[in-house]
């Protein structure tokens, strides 16, 4: 038990107003497009001296309780599908366990450099080409002018919806389709796979809910809430039972993290389904940026090439940490500019609108 | 803002709700010592960080939505469906 003890850091209240701080911004564009903040919180919190364990562990006692809010106060606009998000959750469970003995494997096999290796290669070749493809499909919608108009369902998703296979079809609401579970296991499996390696299941599940299944943006960043309290909730209470969880450190951020969560979900109910792609595909590929400057770093431990001086090592840390603030900074930049923007052209709308009837 | 202004905010909800948390959390910080040393035992244990999150979300998360709500921070009333 000393061994767990020392586990846990001294709390000043500095650290306090920091992880506040960095869980309302991960909370606010959680709340948004389903997930985030997680790939700021970790890393974060071992800057701060917390072992890499806890770290995930007390990000993931945060996560479960976060979600829940965020999934009630979206379910109240009508945008939670919560049997796609609980049949997603548990083979998304079933991924996390698949996805943290694989990490464990290439940490007994490779260290903790071949470890962090596989962790940023998985980062930067998931987010380029799903957040490139994300962003490219927002861009290509405004572009188009039909920023204005319903998402329509793309042609993977129509072909997916119209395979039958007896005894496996459920109905969804958000597709308002019946799709086989033989098509959402892969998708839930592979969104928890991703959470247990780089923390933001989201990343997969979002848009494989839009692109894939063909929900639309709003209902499947609300859903990936169901998904991330599901996940959250098993994957809390495996860390917990080996004594890993510092719930100080979950807690602190879940004050934080709970205003911003409230507020991202109301953000929702203002802008275009399209800016859910945007932020999500712009988050994404930053965090590529910052994440695949640090793979040089490891390829240095492994002596795959050339040692790096320590200077470089340590600007290349630096720099990567900051784009990924920047990522989450921009984010909630967006998040709230569009929300007030939305809130701008409402009231305009309704005095106008008063105007017109001689109210005024 | 506009619109709310008619309809009652809930301060009284929202101060109840606040001194809970604040009370929940202050007990947190207070007691860090005793809870660390329970909470991480494991085991059985595991559900009191679980029950304490569910709590805490529960109070919180309640009064946060408050919070925005008597700040005039509220949704859209124009797009409250998606579909």
């Amino acid at each position: 038990m000393h061994d767990i003890l020392s586990n846990f850091i001294n709390l000043d209240a500095i650290t306090i107003l920091y992880l506040f701080g960095v869980g309302f911004v991960g909370g606010l564009v959680s709340g948004f497009i389903g997930s985030g903040g997680a790939f700021v919180l970790t890393p974060g919190m071992m800057s701060l001296g917390v072992p890499g364990l806890v770290a995930v562990a007390s990000n993931m006692c945060h996560k479960f309780p976060k979600a829940l809010v965020g999934a009630l106060k979206r379910a109240k606009y009508g945008q939670v599908d919560v049997k796609l998000g609980i049949v997603l959750g548990i083979s998304a469970e079933a991924g996390v366990l698949y996805g943290a003995q694989i990490q464990e494997n290439i940490k007994k096999t490779f260290g903790d450099a071949g470890s962090n290796l596989y962790v940023s290669v998985a980062f930067v070749v998931i987010l380029a080409t799903v957040g490139g493809f994300v962003l490219y499909d927002a861009w290509r919608t405004y572009k188009s002018g039909n920023s204005q108009t319903a998402e329509t369902t793309g042609k993977l998703a129509k072909w997916v919806q119209s395979i039958n296979i007896p005894g496996t079809m459920v109905y969804f609401k958000s597709i308002d389709a019946r799709v086989s579970i033989l098509f959402t296991i892969p998708l839930g499996f592979s969104t928890g796979m991703l959470a247990a390696t780089i923390a933001v299941g989201g990343f997969i599940g979002v848009p494989a809910m839009i692109y894939v299944l063909g929900a639309p943006s709003l209902m499947a960043s609300a859903t990936e809430l169901v998904i991330a309290f599901v996940m959250g909730l098993g994957g809390s209470l495996k860390y917990a039972m080996h004594g890993l969880v510092d719930i100080r450190l979950a807690m602190i951020i879940l004050a934080g993290s709970l205003f911003g969560i409230q507020l991202g979900a109301i953000g929702t109910t203002y802008v275009k389904p399209f800016m859910i792609k945007v932020v999500m595909g712009l988050i994404m590929v930053i965090v590529l940026f910052s994440r695949g400057l640090m793979v040089p770093v490891y390829l240095a431990q492994l002596g795959l090439i050339e040692k790096l001086s320590e200077g470089t090592v340590s600007l290349l840390k630096t720099t990567s940490f900051a784009i990924m603030i920047f990522a989450l900074m921009l984010g909630a930049f967006i998040v709230l500019r569009a929300m007030w923007q939305g809130r701008q052209a409402e009231r305009l709308q309704h005095a106008t609108g008063a105007l017109e009837h001689g109210k005024v | 803002m506009a619109h709310s202004s008619t309809k009652k905010k809930p301060v009284g909800a929202m101060i109840v709700m606040g001194i809970i948390s604040a009370a929940l959390y202050a007990t947190l910080l207070v007691k860090q010592d005793v809870v660390n040393s329970t909470f991480a035992q494991g085991g059985l244990y595991a559900l009191l960080p679980i029950i304490t999150a569910f709590v805490f979300s529960y109070f919180h998360g309640t009064f946060t939505g408050h919070f925005w709500t008597v700040l005039g921070v509220e949704a859209s009333k124009k797009k409250m469906e998606v579909k």
